[in-house]
């Protein structure tokens, strides 16, 4: 018998309708709109904070499903926002460049102006030719294939030579966090080609558009919200059928699905490259908003923090993902931003932007030691799952399998 | 020139001849009496000469009054004198031979000689042969070292007469050594030059290559036609060949003034902007001006109606460049010397090479040795128990930290580094069994959580650290005795404080071997890596191993911390700096084996400074190419260099 696939996934139709409405709600109330409650700049928040959304549930396909912690994800991210950068750069230096030299007595050659706008961009690194890396920089079709190719192709050849030489668990952690720092230490080079830790500026002001940010902020989030919603959609159907099923097995016990004759590699390649470009797809999109990219973006230590999203929010379920990141990192603004209340003990005051990361470390570890569901488990007892009761016997075919968790009567 | 020798020769004479025997300066001084009154740079020479090589005793002392403006002369009769003021204005006088004093003179009745700055320079210079002579050992010491920073042609001949007669060892051996330097610089026999750089030739000293690279300075030239005779030709260049390509080649006509300069785009741009009629240049509208081919065009109108001077074309250029000829030219003008010079420096540079391998493999010994360090407490605690600790990096701060906090405490700095050294191991042993007991030991199955959780801990950690002690770097300062470098020669050198850390990793791998092979700590602990349930069977209180262990893998990484924060500032960022390179030192080295990490470390170490080596200017580069080199290792020894075999290999 077939079900449709909304039939059989639910909670995939109750997430669009609430992002939906999300988005309506926040267009209505924002300053773009005339009713002007939500500021611009919290706009973008929220705006990011669906990108954000968006990666952390390519960083749930990957963890929670397939059991590949990576720690390279966010490297993925920035590539997708430097692609889209250098476009936005670059259009944005030539009508600058066009518009200055066309005062000039003669009309300027097209050499000139790709002089000029070279020295305009790399000015800052003391250097005035475009790298190779730019070579495609002028076209903006050109540069949204790259958003997810070059990603792609990166995770593909790394995937390819982790998972061939059967890296797993920690050490393919450790592997790719590797990565994300090799990446991120080139990239702060000057002679990088990307313009070193100055990274890329002025990505907020869209080239050739004249609407003002309070508009241009309401279309990004309409994009992000598109974005999520669509990739929430590919997520979930791809952990829906069988497909799905042969991951969650890798994820429980690999050895088992390799002796049942499925190919263990080419399944974790095809969702850590599919993860990866939806990561880009997300950076593309958070960049622009977030106005400026540059190398410490891509540090170990953005991962980490997205696993830590996913791991509150609850791994295994993709509504869980969405919650722990837009959760603690919306929290996160609102601590860092200076506008939670410090708190005095009368000999000492707790400063939030001080004690907030104590708080997050802290909290993180309780989440893990006691509720391994994270947030997203506070669904089950609204929607009346209820755990078999097995009398402590194992259900998984492993210690660390995520099976017992997922179990329902 | 002649006419200098002349005058030298005559004094040299008149001194020899007429006053030497009398002992007496006065007569030299009044032979250039004009020279001296006159005081200009050009004319002076002889008369420094003479007073310098007249062999009075007193010269010396004429030399430094005059340069320290205090000689006078007497108007009425032309004598120069001491001069010094007394206290009712009038002037003493002291007469150089005699020593004889006349009080009360009038400053009317003196004039005062005062030497310019390039006189007294020159007079210093005569005055160093006095200094190579002079009792005093510290002030022969000063001379030498003021030739070494600034060697002249002047100095060679005091230089050389000086050596035989010095007393001291050490200082003849350094005069030996600086002559044979002046020599190669500045002897008029070409011969006696060239053996001098055959002599040294080999020798690692920073002042031997500070004297032979002056002499391989070659200027690049141009000349029509053939190569001109009679120069000191170090090579021909061909335009286009090797690194000298056209473009600068003809740069180097148009800058001797053989050849008319090339426009630039900007200034043919420039000159068109200066020849609009009417809304077109030479008859090709403004409009279209935005094409080279079309500027081109219509400045090849312009120079042919002879408003602008004609355009240099490519052909020009290669026509220029094939009546001319390119060569370099060294400044030394003897070919015998810079081909012995250019052999010397291949040799030296030869020789400076395998000393700077030997110093890269010092750097490299000590740098792996700092890797190890930091991994080994790692090794211990992801190695034998499988658990992995993000927050061993922050172990490494809390030691560097307790270190710093020791050295408030206790001002000397011997003394509080061996306090804080036990404290630390203390500190960081608690905090590891405290994070074992409440944290860990919940995670034995869930490697990845385990993972997770510490990395919060580690948050934490460096946060709490960032409040109390702030975000700025503290000073962890290293003993006296351990300041400074063991200098083998100007090329091979390490500083104590690596050594220390050195012999600091021996220290810790002889410890852990020990522990691991003869106490019982670490038969239990061999034990329940290897079989955890069969360990619990034998009595093995599985629960304490796995506590002590883990405590002292962070102790150690505690001890670590102090070592490292003696060369690092001591920041929040301590431990994160050195937690990736120490798991990939575990992960490179191979899990579970002490012998695997010390291999994985020299291979890190050894492989950084290689890259670094290789690209000097750029050690975030190295850091990036490592990485790579690393991934790419784990594919052929997934496992590490030394791998485990058999059951407690695991899977």
């Amino acid at each position: 018998m077939q079900r449709s696939f909304f039939a059989k996934n639910p909670s995939v139709l109750v997430f669009l309708a609430l992002l939906a409405i999300f988005t309506l709600v926040v267009t209505v109330l924002s300053e773009g709109f005339g009713m002007g409650f939500i500021s611009t700049s919290f706009i973008k928040t929220l705006g990011k904070t669906l990108c954000l959304c968006l990666i952390a549930v390519a960083m749930d396909l990957i963890w929670g499903f397939t059991g590949i912690l990576s720690l390279g994800h966010f490297a993925f991210f920035g590539l997708g926002g430097y692609m889209i950068g250098m476009w936005l750069m670059y259009e944005r230096t030539r009508l600058i460049v066009v518009e200055s030299l066309s005062q000039a007595e003669i009309p300027p050659t097209s050499a000139e102006v790709v002089d000029a706008i070279g020295n305009q961009i790399f000015g800052v690194v003391g250097s005035s030719e475009f790298p190779l890396v730019w070579a495609f920089a002028d076209s903006l079709f050109l540069q949204l294939a790259l958003v997810v190719l070059v990603p792609g192709i990166l995770a593909l050849v790394f995937g390819w030579l982790a998972f061939r030489s059967r890296v797993t668990g920690v050490y393919l952690s450790i592997l790719t966090q590797a990565m994300t720092l090799a990446l991120a230490l080139y990239l702060f080079q000057n002679d990088s080609g990307l313009r070193g830790n100055n990274g890329l500026s002025g990505l907020q002001n869209l080239p050739g558009v004249t609407a003002s940010q309070d508009q241009v902020s309401l279309w990004f989030l309409w994009a992000s919200a598109f974005a999520l919603g669509v990739g929430y959609m590919i997520a979930a159907w791809v952990v829906s059928g069988k497909f799905g099923s042969v991951i969650r097995g890798i994820r429980d016990n690999e050895a088992r699905v390799r002796f049942l004759g499925y190919s263990v590699e080419t399944y974790k390649l095809a969702v850590f490259t599919l993860t990866a470009c939806l990561a880009a797809i997300a950076g593309a999109l958070y960049y622009p908003q977030a106005g400026i990219i540059n190398p410490a973006e891509i540090a170990p230590i953005a991962s980490i923090y997205l696993a830590v999203w996913v791991a509150i929010g609850g791994r295994g379920r993709l509504y869980g993902a969405v919650i722990g990141a837009a959760f603690v990192s919306l929290l996160s603004t609102w601590f860092t931003g200076g506008q939670a209340p410090d708190i005095s003990l009368g000999f000492y005051t707790i400063k939030w932007v001080d004690w907030w990361l104590v708080l997050l470390g802290l909290s993180f570890v309780l989440v893990t030691l006691f509720a391994p569901k994270g947030m997203g488990g506070l669904v089950d007892l609204w929607t009346d799952r209820r755990v078999p009761n097995r009398h402590g016997a194992d259900l998984g075919p492993d210690d660390g399998a995520l099976r017992e968790k997922e179990a329902s009567e | 020139m002649r006419h200098l020798l002349i005058a030298i020769i005559a004094t040299l004479l008149s001194c020899t001849g007429a006053f030497a025997q009398e002992g007496a300066i006065q007569p030299v001084l009044q032979n250039h009496q004009a020279a001296i009154v006159k005081s200009s740079r050009k004319t002076i020479a002889p008369a420094i000469d003479a007073i310098a090589s007249s062999g009075v005793p007193q010269a010396q002392q004429v030399l430094e009054v005059w340069a320290a403006k205090n000689m006078w002369m007497r108007k009425s009769d032309g004598v120069f004198f001491i001069a010094e003021k007394a206290e009712d204005k009038t002037y003493r006088l002291t007469d150089f031979d005699t020593g004889q004093t006349i009080d009360g003179v009038l400053k009317a009745d003196l004039k005062q000689i005062k030497p310019n700055s390039g006189i007294r320079a020159m007079i210093g210079t005569a005055l160093v042969r006095f200094q190579l002579m002079d009792a005093d050992k510290d002030k022969r010491q000063d001379a030498l070292t003021s030739i070494e920073r600034d060697p002249e042609a002047a100095h060679l001949a005091p230089l050389r007469a000086s050596i035989d007669a010095e007393p001291d060892a050490g200082l003849k051996a350094q005069k030996q050594r600086l002559e044979r330097l002046l020599t190669i610089g500045y002897d008029e026999d070409t011969q006696a030059r060239v053996d001098a750089i055959l002599e040294m030739s080999g020798d690692l000293g920073v002042d031997v290559r500070a004297t032979l690279n002056p002499l391989m300075t070659t200027t690049r030239a141009v000349s029509a036609g053939d190569v001109p005779q009679g120069l000191n030709i170090a090579q021909v260049l061909v335009p286009g060949k090797e690194d000298f390509d056209t473009e600068a080649a003809y740069e180097l006509l148009v800058k001797e003034n053989l050849a008319a300069p090339r426009l630039s785009s900007g200034e043919m741009r420039a000159i068109l902007a200066e020849h609009i009629d009417g809304g077109s240049i030479a008859g090709v509208p403004v409009a279209q001006m935005n094409t080279l081919e079309n500027r081109s065009k219509a400045y090849a109108s312009l120079a042919a109606e002879g408003k602008v001077p004609p355009l240099v074309t490519d052909e020009t250029i290669q026509a220029a460049l094939a009546t001319h000829v390119f060569y370099d030219v060294y400044s030394e003008p003897s070919a015998e010397v810079t081909d012995a010079a250019q052999k010397a420096l291949n040799d030296i540079s030869v020789n400076v090479g395998m000393n700077q391998a030997l110093d890269l493999t010092l750097d490299a010994l000590s740098l792996a040795s700092i890797y190890f360090l930091a991994a080994i407490g790692l090794a211990i605690t992801f190695g034998v128990m499988g658990v992995i600790n993000m927050a061993h990096g922050e172990f490494i701060m809390m030691g560097a930290y307790t270190g710093y906090v020791v050295q408030q405490i206790i001002p000397d700095h011997t003394i509080s580094i061996i306090v804080a050294i036990p404290l630390a191991f203390a500190v960081t042993f608690a905090a590891g069994v405290a994070m074992e007991r409440l944290v860990i030991r919940w995670l034995y199955n869930r490697p990845l959580e385990t993972l997770l959780a510490t990395f919060g801990i580690s948050i934490a950690l460096q946060q709490l650290a960032k409040n109390i002690f702030g975000t700025q770097a503290r000073p962890l300062t290293a003993p006296g005795w351990l300041d400074g470098a063991w200098v083998i020669n100007d090329v091979v050198s390490i500083s104590y404080i690596r050594i220390a850390i050195f012999i600091l990793a021996f220290i810790f791998l002889g410890v852990f071997l020990f522990i691991m092979k003869r106490t019982r700590l670490g038969l239990e602990t061999r034990a329940v890596t290897q079989n955890p349930r069969m360990a619990s069977s034998m009595g093995i209180n599985k629960d304490k191993v796995n506590m002590l262990t883990f405590g002292l893998g962070s102790g150690i990484a505690g001890i670590a911390g102090v070592a490292i924060g003696l060369f690092a500032k001591v920041t929040s960022e301590l431990g994160s700096d050195y937690i990736v390179q120490s798991f990939m030192t575990v992960v490179v080295g191979g899990v579970g084996n002490i012998w695997g990490t010390l291999a994985g470390a020299t291979m890190i170490g050894f492989l950084q400074k290689g890259i670094e080596w290789l690209n000097p200017s750029n050690t975030l580069a190295a850091q990036t190419y490592m990485i790579i080199f690393i991934i790419i290792f784990i594919q052929f020894r997934p496992r590490g260099i030394v791998a485990l075999k058999g059951r407690a290999a695991g899977d």
